[in-house]
């Protein structure tokens, strides 16, 4: 069984905003990855988003490039990073974690052995950026068979119509990505976010997480007082970057970020 | 010459062919193609194919399409025979269908000014583009130029130095052409950094892809502006031998040429359709960009093709002489016809393309492109299969003047 269900309603009941940090597997390493991964649920993470490095990123910025390159050149595979979860989880077994991709390495594996694979490993849910629900319905079906969520984007773009769509197949969570933009993207405007997500709120009844332009935690206080759950990526992924020089402070300077994140969020 | 049928609109086209009816209304050429692109790509993508398909039946919009492919472009490209070529060769007649002699020097003009126009018409000033070897960037900066639209080409950094000349061209034209800097710095990644910016500027930016890849409706509708080739070459061989050719040869990078000139004879069952990848230093050593041939399907660029790709799923870096199918991809239709047997794809090396581009030169005074030089290679092995009675048309996809560089090096002297 999926834990994000769990998890939002937990969030829930206290009355505050859930906190997602994103952070791409095998950058710097795969052990920093999962020391890091305990260090952020310790600063006050409520679910892990875990990059699968491709090698064509479409819809992501400069910084997650780079960690996504970083990570390749390491030679880290969707496998490896099945085996990272696998790791944390032998020490976690409550905190969500989803993998955040693009499909071809999926593809690649199949979906079906995709599936199994990551219920194994203790994946709760997949955001495949390149499927939207047009071409989905092979890949809902293989996760759906795991008990596996599959967390699909909503966009400024995203119509009444698309809205619907996607209503129809999302399962854990959605995610509203909040600017027109790639990932890192700055100057996010709540009231427009305000706006979009009253709009999706109209037809999906599932948690509505918003990212994409979050990078401090005067932004994500703003933002926790209006989304279900708050998701920064870049800003602690330029963070690691910047620590490439002491890999062994990454844990550290990354959980008191993302505490700095999480007290911004209860403050609201 | 020119007949009355030589100018058919793109869309009307497809009324001719009696049983081949692909893509399917979501994109799709049997388990290929699709829109594999991130939400926010969604809605324009709609947006983008409701504008086509509605000026496809827009007789204004198809005459303003004509016109340009006519005065501006310099259509119908001639075909010629090539009576040196068929005797160096030995083998069928060889007819050069002369994209080459086009504006801007290949068939990627056809392409752009189709787009362009439509852009026009749905109010987007600002034009992006990608490019590799820079034909595409060019035939893009001109059209942009002509219709006074901003224009930014994404271009690899690895080939932004090596076709220095394409982008001071473009920069005359008055694009800004931006040197890609992330992954291998080639095609893919500056197709990467283009849909990086559609997604962020979508509201007031067309995309121009410059082949039949990319999401849905793009290999459709880059087909249908390119079939113009396959459309003149079928009225004029049957005016100039008065039979349809046996066989046709095309290279393919993402394929558009060999798309053009294929489309309008799918239906034709008795013309052999011939594509031909670049098989680099020999598909055997790995370097090469012949995912039809060595590759296997995956999700690339927004559709599922044949890809070159690891055993992970990452994609490969890509190698060929020619920098205009360096590319690790390939248009969904080329996999579909590849797979219903319509279609063959053979692969010829470095080493033959640049024989074959002296061979052309030197016996018929025509110098071609790199790219299109493989497939006349291929002609090559083709030809003597055949009997003398009978022809090949050959896509001539572009002129050579952008590769002197390039085979003056081969040839170990520096311009």
């Amino acid at each position: 069984m999926s834990r994000i269900p769990e998890m939002f309603a937990g969030v829930r009941g206290s009355g505050r905003a859930a906190l997602i940090p994103f952070i791409t597997a095998g950058d710097p390493d795969p052990d920093t990855t999962v020391t890091l991964m305990h260090r952020l649920v310790a600063a006050g993470a409520d679910l892990i988003e875990l990059g699968v490095p491709f090698s064509d990123p479409i819809a992501d910025g400069p910084v997650i490039q780079r960690a996504t390159e970083r990570a390749l050149a390491r030679g880290v595979t969707l496998g490896d990073v099945l085996a990272m979860v696998r790791r944390f989880r032998a020490e976690d077994q409550a905190t969500p974690v989803v993998l955040m991709g693009y499909l071809n390495p999926i593809e690649t594996m199949g979906y079906a052995a995709f599936a199994v694979a990551a219920r194994a490993a203790g994946v709760d849910g997949a955001l495949v950026v390149d499927v939207p629900p047009e071409e989905g319905d092979d890949l809902v079906a293989a996760l759906r068979g795991e008990d596996l969520d599959l967390v699909y984007l909503l966009a400024p773009t995203s119509d009444a119509t698309r809205i619907a769509r996607i209503a129809a197949v999302a399962s854990g969570f959605v995610y509203y990505v909040s600017v027109k933009g790639v990932t890192g993207a700055g100057n996010l405007d709540l009231a427009d976010v305000a706006e979009h997500l009253a709009a999706i709120r109209t037809q999906i009844a599932l948690p509505v997480g918003v990212g994409f332009g979050i990078s401090d935690a005067d932004t994500a206080g703003r933002v926790a007082a209006i989304a279900d759950a708050v998701i920064v990526g870049s800003a602690i992924v330029g963070r690691i970057e910047a620590l490439a020089a002491t890999p062994e402070r990454i844990p550290t300077v990354i959980g008191d970020f993302v505490a700095g994140l999480r007290a911004a969020i209860e403050r609201r | 010459m020119a007949t009355s049928t030589d100018n058919v609109v793109p869309g009307t086209v497809r009324a001719g062919l009696a049983s081949y009816d692909w893509p399917d209304a979501r994109g799709h050429f049997g388990p290929y193609g699709g829109m594999f692109v991130p939400e926010t790509l969604m809605h324009p993508l709609a947006e983008l194919q409701a504008a086509y398909a509605r000026y496809l039946q827009d007789p204004e919009f198809l005459a303003e399409l004509d016109a340009d492919l006519r005065d501006y472009v310099g259509r119908p490209s001639p075909i010629y025979h090539a009576e040196r070529l068929s005797r160096e060769y030995a083998g069928a007649q060889i007819f050069l269908k002369r994209e080459d002699l086009n504006h801007t020097g290949a068939h990627k003009v056809n392409n752009t000014v189709g787009q362009a126009l439509l852009a026009r018409r749905m109010g987007k000033p600002r034009i992006i583009a990608e490019t590799g070897a820079g034909q595409h960037g060019v035939a893009t900066a001109t059209v942009a130029a002509r219709l006074g639209l901003e224009c930014v080409v994404y271009m690899g950094e690895v080939d932004v130095a090596r076709q220095e000349a394409n982008v001071y061209r473009m920069r005359l034209l008055g694009a800004r052409v931006v040197a890609v800097k992330s992954g291998s710095r080639t095609l893919k990644d500056a197709l990467n950094e283009a849909m990086r910016d559609w997604v962020t500027n979508v509201d007031h930016t067309f995309y121009i892809i410059g082949t039949v890849a990319g999401p849905h409706p793009y290999p459709a509708m880059v087909r249908d502006f390119q079939a113009v080739i396959g459309r003149e070459a079928r009225a004029q061989m049957l005016e100039r031998t008065g039979r349809l050719p046996d066989a046709l040869v095309a290279c393919v990078g993402g394929g558009s040429n060999a798309i053009g000139l294929f489309y309008p004879f799918i239906d034709d069952q008795d013309v052999a359709l011939h594509g031909v990848e670049a098989a680099g230093e020999g598909l055997e050593t790995g370097r090469h960009a012949a995912p039809l041939n060595a590759g296997a399907p995956g999700v690339l660029h927004g559709n599922r093709t044949y890809l070159m790709e690891d055993a992970n799923g990452q994609i490969i870096e890509t190698h060929s002489i020619s920098a205009g199918l360096d590319y690790p991809g390939v248009g969904p239709e080329h996999a579909w016809l590849k797979d219903s047997g319509r279609a063959t794809y053979a692969a010829v090396t470095d080493r033959e393309a640049l024989i074959a581009f002296h061979t052309l030169t030197r016996v018929e005074g025509i110098i071609p492109a790199l790219e299109s030089s493989h497939a006349i290679a291929y002609a090559a092995q083709l030809a003597p299969r055949l009997r003398k009675d009978q022809s090949i048309l050959i896509n001539l996809s572009g002129r050579g003047d952008k590769d002197m560089h390039t085979v003056a090096q081969l040839d170990g002297i520096t311009l």
